[in-house]
């Protein structure tokens, strides 16, 4: 049994003198880079579209985009049940770099689409379902990449550059945006072929660079493998070791106890964020802010997380997965507290978007490291898509019932029955993950 | 599979980056066609437009740019300024235009009966409604705000209300308090657009739209509060005698399949639907106490300017083709 322990998460600190944490701090693996890499670019072309499309819409188009909501609505939940399709597609032909890269492709593709919709208000409508489906296939089977070339003790570290070389890109987006924009004068078209081609780059990047099988830590994973799907699981797991995962394992990776508690963690963080738009819009009403400088407040919060993602990745390595989620979640509770409370002015608005993208970076990557070690091998791309489909759809509920909130009771009021919703939140997390996550001593050196 | 050297694949990488950037480049210089210059459109001359009152003008943007008409001859010859706007409107004198402060955003420009600039706002967002009350005092507009949040490709829109004569502004018709069906309202997904002033220049009226429903709602702007009067009307444009709003009715409440531009009777509530069968996305002008002016898009986008008579009878027919968001000149 002593080996299922060592495929724990190592919440403990690397031990003083060794020389592999020291050979370790120094790189994450070339494969991760790669990942890292592919979504830089890949966030350039999808931020340049994000960027340009209200132009595009309302004064290239002329279309009332209000209608485009609805659209929005539908898709999101389709999305979700394709994203654990996609999964579990990966986990069965094994081949999570196929699955990611036809995700990649398949939005790259999407943005040619936009050429193609013209003015039909439903072909644009799905072409954006389309890039947004891609968007949802690629990242758990992403992800699981991540995590299967990386030793389990340095997953919050991989997951931190991961996550900063994609917002990264996602910053850079906009700016490629207007660059395109200022050179060609109002050709949305051109943009739109420019994102395509730098997303078909990043497909190419995905080809030639990022390794599916022969990474240093594949052979812990087979190890890992080779004891089956983990405590819980019945028996049979073992001897179906040689044979592509079935629908019903995905069934008994749910009664797997703590890969269950994880996604039942997952749902809850998605319970506990009300969403940017809601964070935003208080901050806008307390301080006023000009309505011209509104966007000003999202690019705030990603540039805390873009510079956060990676320090708090290695401090998660150093202290554990679990306390850098919980301190995530307490950051979000205290920017909810901020948004009703005495602070206002510069100091609010600094420290509630330095609160919110640490929060976004305490948790984003770190749910998914904290994922990964305890996820069977055979199924971590379903695992880590029924993980971030459990955030998903709960945040859906979470916005729609803030919304509910804030109509009943008022918008201050509401965002401190959110507050302390994200305290529940954080006590029910402990109570379920700290038991199943309780630090191990190393009984393998 | 076969092991390719890292020299290869590298250049194999920087090979593709440099043909999609080829491709890329390419393209752009294909496309880009050099900016026709105003004055360029058929049968068009620049000159000074003028928003004089009482003028048998009548006024649109042709190419971006503010133009006017013959009122009696609206497809023959017009006059063309440099001034570029996405949305114009005017009244007694006095003009609004929504144009472009630079490449990325907007702004709300006030004018003067010879165009010249009198007081400019920067707004948020994207150009779509813009408005002057009857006696040139009030200046609305409403613009489309989208990406407030990046899990959401949701639009909002924000409308504001400009007093010349005070300077005062309201930068978003949201911070007013709402009475919805007689009781007090409040949520976040409050949005309002296409504001229409009474002759007081104080009552208004314009479209909110919260839960999936749109209301025409009468608002008060010293009190600073709205209240709904009637569900499904958006777009509201109060007729000179005051007794009629234009508007445009979602098909079966669903903008999705498209608007009915109708008129309601403030007496009696009564809708009538205009002779217009296609679907108006705008916010109609009336041209006098029984017609309206509107615009359409052809299946690439251009605009043309319709015009239809405001009681339901008659037939609509082809104002100023190549032009839209008429305004009268009165």
């Amino acid at each position: 049994m002593y080996l299922s322990t060592v495929s724990r998460p190592q919440t403990d600190p690397p031990e003083a003198g060794s020389g592999r944490s020291g050979r370790r701090i120094a790189l994450v693996s070339g494969n991760v880079v790669a990942l890292g890499t592919v979504s830089l670019i890949t966030d350039v072309s999808a931020e340049m579209v994000t960027a340009v499309l209200p132009l595009y819409l309302v004064l290239g188009l002329q279309l009332s985009p209000l209608a485009f909501g609805v659209v929005d609505g539908v898709y999101a939940g389709a999305t979700a049940l394709l994203r654990v399709v996609g999964g579990f597609l990966a986990d069965r032909i094994r081949r999570p770099k196929l699955v990611a890269g036809f995700g990649y492709a398949l939005s790259a593709v999407a943005k040619l689409g936009l050429l193609l919709a013209g003015r039909s208000v439903p072909l644009i409508g799905a072409v954006v379902a389309v890039d947004r489906l891609g968007k949802g296939v690629r990242s758990a089977p992403r992800d699981a990449l991540i995590t299967a070339s990386t030793p389990p003790e340095s997953l919050g570290r991989a997951f931190g550059v991961h996550r900063t070389m994609d917002a990264v890109g996602a910053f850079l987006g906009p700016l490629v945006a207007m660059a395109v924009l200022l050179a060609v004068g109002r050709s949305y078209d051109a943009v739109f072929v420019t994102s395509f081609c730098i997303a078909a780059l990043g497909v190419v990047v995905l080809v030639l660079f990022v390794r599916e099988r022969d990474t240093p830590t594949v052979d812990a994973a087979a190890v890992d493998a080779s004891r089956g799907t983990g405590p819980g699981t019945d028996a049979t797991a073992d001897d179906q070791d040689g044979k592509k995962p079935g629908v019903r394992e995905v069934f008994g990776l749910l009664r797997d106890r703590p890969a269950r508690r994880l996604v039942v963690a997952a749902a809850l963080l998605g319970l506990a964020t009300v969403g940017d738009g809601f964070v935003y819009l208080l901050l806008q009403r307390r301080e006023n802010v000009d309505l011209t400088w509104f966007p000003l407040l999202a690019v705030g919060t990603s540039l805390v997380y873009l510079l956060l993602a990676t320090p708090i990745g290695l401090l998660a390595d150093r202290i554990g997965r679990l306390p850098v989620m919980l301190g995530g979640y307490a950051a979000l509770g205290v920017t909810y507290l901020l948004l009703a409370g005495p602070v206002t002015g510069w100091p609010l608005l600094v420290l509630a978007l330095a609160l919110y993208g640490t929060f976004y970076a305490a948790t984003d990557g770190v749910l998914i490291a904290l994922a990964g070690p305890v996820l069977p091998p055979r199924l971590r791309t379903t695992g880590i898509a029924l993980v971030q489909t459990g955030q998903a759809l709960a945040y859906l509920v979470s916005s729609v019932l803030f919304g509910l909130a804030w109509q009943a009771w008022g918008p201050e009021n509401a965002i401190r029955v959110a507050a302390v919703a994200v305290a529940a939140v954080l006590l029910l997390t402990v109570l379920m993950l700290a038991p199943v996550y309780r630090p191990v001593p190393r009984k393998v050196s | 599979m076969t092991a390719i050297s890292t020299r290869a694949k590298i250049g194999v990488a920087v090979g593709s980056a440099v043909l999609l950037g080829v491709v890329a480049t390419g393209y752009a210089v294909l496309v880009t066609e050099p900016a026709a210059s105003p004055a360029a459109t058929a049968g068009a001359d620049t000159g000074p437009v003028t928003l004089e009152p009482g003028q048998a003008r009548l006024l649109t943007i042709t190419d971006r740019h503010v133009a006017s008409v013959a009122a009696t001859d609206p497809g023959g010859a017009r006059t063309v300024s440099d001034l570029e706007c996405l949305r114009v409107y005017a009244a007694a004198g006095t003009g609004v235009c929504l144009g472009p402060e630079n490449a990325w955003s907007y702004r709300v420009v006030v004018l003067d009966s010879a165009l010249r600039q009198q007081r400019s706002v920067a707004i948020p967002g994207l150009p779509n409604r813009a408005r002057v009350s009857a006696s040139g005092r009030m200046i609305s507009w409403t613009t489309f705000v989208g990406g407030d949040s990046y899990t959401a490709s949701g639009f909002s829109t924000r409308t504001g209300i400009l007093d010349t004569r005070s300077g005062s502004t309201v930068m978003s018709l949201e911070e007013f308090a709402v009475t919805r069906d007689g009781k007090p309202y409040r949520s976040a997904d409050v949005n309002y657009w296409g504001v229409t002033f009474t002759a007081d220049d104080n009552v208004f009226y314009a479209t909110m739209s919260t839960g999936g429903k749109r209301y025409l709602v009468r608002g008060d702007l010293a009190a600073r509060r709205v209240e709904t009067l009637k569900e499904n009307v958006e777009c509201p444009s109060l007729s000179p005698d005051g007794t009629r709003l234009a508007f445009k009715e979602a098909i079966d409440a669903d903008p999705q399949q498209g608007w009915r531009l109708s008129v309601l009777d403030l007496a009696t509530m009564r809708v009538t639907p205009t002779a217009e069968t296609r679907s108006v996305d705008d916010q109609a002008a009336w041209l006098d106490g029984a017609t309206l002016a509107y615009t359409l898009r052809q299946d690439d986008g251009r605009p043309d300017v319709f015009a239809v008579p405001a009681d339901g009878s008659g037939a609509p027919r082809l104002l100023v083709p190549n032009a839209e968001s008429p305004s009268p000149l009165t």
